[in-house]
């Protein structure tokens, strides 16, 4: 059996038993290119079917007559407070979150040691990774006594002056504010800011930096002139990215927020606006009937505010990044 | 594996009719190519190259860089076609067919007109052993383990790689060196028994002597194969090629053309064109 | 603060040499180290009001001892540059580990309180019958694998395809770039609009009131299926043309160079995106909440009926605690730890497939 063949000489036919116009395979790519293809439009597809559902079950939500619910509420009384608490904490968590990402994104990017900078990226992908109703767990049980204990105190009886803690507040006792909210909703859309951050930091072309260096910069001169300039459009659009991300959290915020109805500003106290995400979260189980479609209602409008957020965060990626290759 | 050779089936299907009169031996594998013109989209790459390409030979073919030498190439087994929008008008002849005529499966075409590329590019998940199998193996052929290992030695063997190679043969394709890995890629191209080989600029990657070394392959290869190569190298050119074409280009934007194919010698001594003798001579280019 | 004081006399190098300007002045080496040991040491004096170690608040005064001091040393010693330089790199490497603070306190919490109940009982009998103390999450581990298994099932193939299509077969087309931006939009879908979603669906299909596990997989499929895409695109990108062309050139069709070539080069960044992708969705729980809702049962069939879930059984327990109290808070927390060490496993897993998987040859 293991006759090996000399080497075929120019007198031997090689290979003619196939014909050229032999279908080779043809029918395998068919089939392959149709099943991607069919995967790529069913894309399409279930983007539309979603729209249309919440759409259709949303729609009587919306039209309804305001007598229907409790309270007499029309939908855009309802949803009001709702939209200004998702909005209002997603604003604090983003306050908080972007500075610390960016010097946490500098850091890995530019003064860790090289070695031990991947494994840093990989803690931080891990705090990306932790389920939200664990941080809801944390939050509720671990971080919001703290801060009620020795953070909200001095915070009302040194900066009450500001409007969004106030003087004569009555505290949260159990911390179950705004405030705290804010804070655990911060940590989790920090990873998501670094992230993004630290990939365009890395890709600050090496000359910038030279050309800086050269110059008798300092590191941090560096990082002012060449890599923040850089990276700017990714900051941002890591931090709308971000921004979506928390506008969408739903179980931490279900979880820690002790809610009222109505638009609140106070951050440290037991009176706070909830948001679209925990709201339905919260009510969903309980409710029935038009009040279902209220709900739907509401996340179709949650969808539409991320959905509007998150394409501005890649217009500016991409803004940027050709900008910074031209 | 095919150990009976069916000769006259063989000349059954040599050429008969675009038989070109001028030709001075009519063997099988030739290739005649007519009037072909090659687009990328509204872009007109190459215009009007006519040639015949003798079997058991190498022919080569120079030129300035973006001449349409590359994409000529790629169009002799429709490799060209991977680009999107790709096409030609006119023909190439092997064995009585028409590579583009109606019904041919380009993928077939490749199957008889093998090719090597600029770089070496083994297949990082595969040993060498797999590599060299890979034609075979990529396209579902069941083969029993004995005539699987006769062929990865007679290919090997036939890149003059098996020496070298023989005992690590399951180690990865990418643990070889520039130059062994580019004759690997051979090794890969000839297991699957093509009439033709092409090579382009097989040896710009590589250091002067693995350069030899498949210098000295190609000379081997070219009593079984019809090689066509693609170089820069206008000494690789002369040292290895019977017959070369020089492909130039007027300006960017225009296409490339033949300017002039003859004997190597013939071109790099005492061409008839005014253009081929300023390039060889370095003059331009 | 007299621990500064002593570091500047004490600095070798200003005094000898003070006209040699490329070497004056520098807190390079032993000088740094000393604050950072002096900060830590100061910031440890925070335990003595308290009278016991309080290590988040230790570690933030040290560090605001640390960047405090660097700034008042280096402008005496080194210059304004320099003290500028040294604090943006003391503020930098402080919000580090400001950062790693809530990291560390939420794996210490969860493994502290989910210890608790982190026993065999936990993880082999269900919540049937229990009132109060005992009973466990068996069930919804049972749910939980039960509807990630038909997510990755659905989205895994329906994610990849979709990644051969934008790579290896869209032109630049209308189509491909209407499909790449919606991928997008996919992605920024909040979680609970896909539960929402996903009980639409199924009341029209089945009417109101319809729990399933089936439910609960479609909404997840919606957000695990646009990371598929993303990180699976993005590795058959990186595989170079020239193993595509080298594939053609042998005659082998298009859709086994895909599946022989180029899928098994990409496949160790498309397994660890897969199994991060995995990992993402296991901790999924509003849209559970929506379209599964909870139940004490074991519930193998996702077809029809409640299912329990992790984060869902977790969720629930917390937030409505039977009596005692405790014992349905400790289950929750059993049931977080489970989470925590399920997305490590994974984590570690991926990290696992993408060394050993990686093809060595590739540049």
């Amino acid at each position: 059996m293991t006759i090996i063949d000399p080497l075929p000489t120019g007198e031997q036919d090689a290979g003619s038993d196939r014909k050229l116009d032999e279908p080779v395979g043809r029918l395998g790519d068919r089939i392959f290119g149709g099943l991607s293809f069919g995967a790529a439009a069913a894309i399409l597809v279930t983007l539309g079917a979603v729209a249309i559902f919440l759409f259709t079950q949303g729609r009587e939500g919306v039209t309804a007559d305001a007598t229907n619910f409790d309270g007499d509420q029309g939908f855009v009384e309802y949803v009001g407070p709702f939209l200004f608490g998702t909005i209002y904490i997603s604003v604090i968590a983003l306050l908080l979150a972007t500075p610390v990402a960016i010097a946490v994104a500098l850091f890995v990017s530019h003064y860790a040691p090289r070695k031990i900078a991947q494994t840093l990226g990989y803690f931080i992908d891990l705090l990306a990774a932790i389920p939200s109703v664990v941080y809801g767990l944390w939050g509720i049980s671990v971080l919001a006594p703290i801060l009620a204990r020795s953070v909200f105190p001095p915070l009302r009886d040194n900066l009450g002056f500001l409007p969004f803690f106030g003087s004569d507040v009555v505290l949260s006792p159990s911390g179950r504010s705004t405030l705290t909210v804010g804070i655990v909703l911060a940590v989790m859309v920090l990873p998501i800011i670094t992230a993004i951050s630290r990939e365009v930091f890395v890709q600050t072309p090496r000359l910038h930096e030279e050309a800086s260096l050269a110059l008798g910069a300092t590191r941090w001169e560096v990082i002012r002139q060449a890599v923040i300039p850089y990276g700017r459009s990714g900051v941002i659009s890591g931090a709308m990215l971000g921004l979506g991300r928390a506008l969408g959290e739903t179980m931490a915020v279900a979880i820690i927020l002790s809610p009222s109805f109505g638009f609140f500003w106070d951050t440290l106290t037991n009176s706070n606006s909830n948001t679209i995400a925990s709201n339905i979260a919260l009510q969903f189980p309980e409710a029935a009937g038009l009040s279902v479609n209220r709900l739907v209602a509401t996340g179709l409008v949650l969808f539409v505010i991320t959905f509007g957020v998150n394409a501005l965060a890649r217009r500016i990626a991409s803004a940027g990044f050709s900008g910074a290759d031209g | 594996m095919t150990e009976s050779v069916s000769v006259p089936e063989l000349h059954a299907a040599a050429p008969t009719g675009d038989v070109d009169p001028n030709s001075p031996v009519d063997r099988p594998n030739r290739i005649d190519v007519t009037d072909l013109d090659i687009y990328y989209g509204d872009f007109k790459a190459v215009e009007g190259v006519s040639m015949t390409i003798n079997p058991n030979s190498v022919t080569a073919l120079i030129g300035p860089s973006g001449c349409g030498k590359s994409t000529f190439l790629r169009s002799l087994n429709r490799m060209h076609e991977v680009i999107n929008g790709a096409y030609v008008d006119g023909s190439v002849v092997i064995n009585g067919r028409d590579l583009y005529g109606p019904g041919v499966d380009p993928v077939a075409v490749r199957r008889k007109v093998g090719m090597v590329f600029q770089r070496p590019n083994p297949f990082p998940t595969m040993s060498i052993a797999d590599n060299v199998l890979a034609g075979k193996r990529l396209n579902a052929k069941r083969m029993s383990k004995g005539d699987a290992e006769a062929l990865v030695e007679q290919s090997l063997r036939g890149a003059n790689l098996w020496n070298e190679v023989k005992d690590r043969l399951e180690k990865p394709g990418s643990s070889l060196s520039g130059g062994q890995q580019q004759r690997l890629c051979i090794a890969r191209a000839i297991a699957v028994e093509p009439d033709v080989l092409l090579m382009d600029e097989p040896c710009s990657a590589l250091d002067p002597i693995s350069t030899l070394a498949i210098e000295e392959l190609m000379l081997e290869l070219k009593d079984t194969y019809n090689i066509v190569i693609v170089t820069h190298n206008m000494q690789q050119a002369a040292r290895v090629s019977e017959r070369t074409g020089f492909f130039s280009i007027e300006g960017t934007g225009k296409p490339g053309r033949l300017i002039e194919m003859d004997t190597t010698e013939k071109i790099f001594s005492n061409p008839t064109e005014q253009q081929t003798q300023d390039y060889v001579t370095g003059r331009f280019g | 603060m007299s621990t500064t004081d002593e570091l500047v006399r004490d600095e070798p190098v200003t005094d000898p040499r003070p006209t040699d300007d490329m070497t004056s002045g520098s807190l390079d080496g032993w000088p740094m180290r000393g604050i950072v040991v002096a900060a830590l040491a100061l910031g440890a004096l925070t335990w003595v009001p308290s009278g016991s170690v309080n290590w988040a608040r230790w570690v933030v005064a040290s560090l605001l001892v640390y960047v405090i001091g660097t700034a008042i040393v280096s402008r005496i010693v080194e210059s304004p540059r320099q003290a500028t330089d040294r604090v943006a790199k003391a503020l930098v490497t402080s919000s580090f580990f400001v950062v790693l603070l809530p990291l560390v306190s939420v794996l210490w919490t969860v493994v502290e309180r989910g210890s608790n109940r982190f026993d065999w009982a936990f993880y082999s009998t269900t919540m049937r019958g229990v009132v109060g103390e005992g009973g466990g999450g068996y069930q919804a581990i049972v749910g939980t694998l039960v509807i990630t298994a038909l997510t990755a099932l659905f989205s895994i193939p329906f994610g990849l395809f979709t990644a051969i299509y934008l790579v290896e077969y869209a032109k630049e087309s209308a189509f491909s770039r209407l499909v790449t931006g919606l991928v997008d939009v996919m992605t920024g879908i909040p979680s609970i609009v896909a539960g929402l979603f996903a009980y639409a669906l199924f009341v029209l299909l089945d009417g109101p009131g319809h729990t399933s596990g089936l439910a609960g997989a479609v909404a997840l499929t919606l957000l695990m299926t646009p990371v598929v895409v993303r990180t699976s695109e993005e590795m058959l990108r990186l595989v170079p043309n020239e193993l595509r062309e080298a594939s053609y050139a042998l005659g082998v069709p298009k859709w086994r160079t895909i599946v022989k070539v180029v899928l098994p080069t990409a496949i160790a960044g498309i397994l660890t995106g897969i199994v991060l992708a995995v990992a993402r969705v296991i901790g999924e729980t509003a849209p559970l909440l929506v379209t599964v809702g909870i139940t004490n049962d074991v519930n193998w069939n996702p077809m029809s009926g409640r299912m329990a879930t992790l984060p869902v059984f977790s969720y629930n327990s917390y937030k409505f605690p039977t009596l005692p109290p405790q014992a349905s808070i400790d289950r929750a927390w059993a049931a977080a730890l489970t989470l925590v060490l399920i997305v490590m496993v994974l984590f570690s897993i991926a990290r696992i497939l993408s060394t050993i998987l990686k093809p060595k040859g590739l540049k």
